[in-house]
């Protein structure tokens, strides 16, 4: 397990490559990756604030429940914080099992549960003004799920 | 008994400190709530609404009935936006 909370930007293809190769049994990979989403067209940049500490204590506890539930030969989480521009990698998951369904259900569990267990809060800053992105509602339901 | 308070994103923004240090006699996550709440309007803005607010006791997620006896850092937050 390897969970990391950076402000330094990432490759996520050079991330994954190296993920997979430390699982030669795994059979399966699977990765995700968030990108700093500019949906109006007026986004300067985004400002991820994060609870150092508890960051890391949150996102450790994810996995390894991700690692109890499912049969899984390794998990990444990776979280970038500080100022970042439209297009930028923001954080990414990946997952090795020995097969594809565990690898993408392990997948799928962390995101939910980083989207809104983890105290990350994104603050997103525009030519006109700054807002803090609200939870939404359909990110705590989704954990009804598991 | 001393308390570490931190605030994080709009909490931190309307109290206007990061984090400070409290002698306290609340028993509760409720009781140091109001205890603040009564300080000033900064912390009354910030409290007007508790549903929006979360709470971390040393670090674990907890809510507003929690016990203080025995916590050291207390984190009030909204709800989180990750990933």
């Amino acid at each position: 397990m390897e969970i990391r909370v950076q402000a330094e930007p990432f490759d996520y293809g050079a991330e994954c490559n190296a993920f997979a190769a430390r699982a030669p049994g795994a059979g399966a990979v699977v990765s995700f990756c968030g990108i700093v989403r500019d949906a109006s067209g007026q986004l300067a940049r985004m400002e991820i604030e994060h609870y150092p500490g508890m960051t890391e204590r949150a996102l450790t506890k994810i996995a390894a429940e991700a690692g109890e539930r499912w049969d899984l030969a390794d998990v990444l989480i990776l979280h970038r914080h500080g100022p970042l521009a439209p297009g930028e990698t923001i954080m990414m998951v990946a997952t090795a099992a020995r097969h594809r369904a565990e690898a993408f259900a392990a997948a799928e569990f962390l995101m939910d549960y980083l989207k809104s267990r983890a105290p990350f809060w994104k603050k997103e800053i525009t030519a006109t003004g700054e807002a803090w992105v609200e939870a939404a509602e359909r990110d705590e339901s989704a954990l009804k799920r598991w | 008994m001393t308390l570490t308070i931190l605030y994080f994103a709009w909490l931190r923004e309307r109290i206007g400190e990061p984090r400070e240090t409290v002698q306290t006699g609340a028993g509760t996550v409720a009781e140091l709530v109001e205890e603040l709440r009564a300080k000033d309007d900064r912390y009354a803005l910030a409290f007007s609404d508790l549903a929006a607010v979360r709470v971390a006791l040393d670090q674990e997620l907890s809510d507003f009935n929690a016990p203080l006896a025995g916590v050291r850092e207390v984190a009030f937050f909204p709800p989180m936006t990750g990933g």
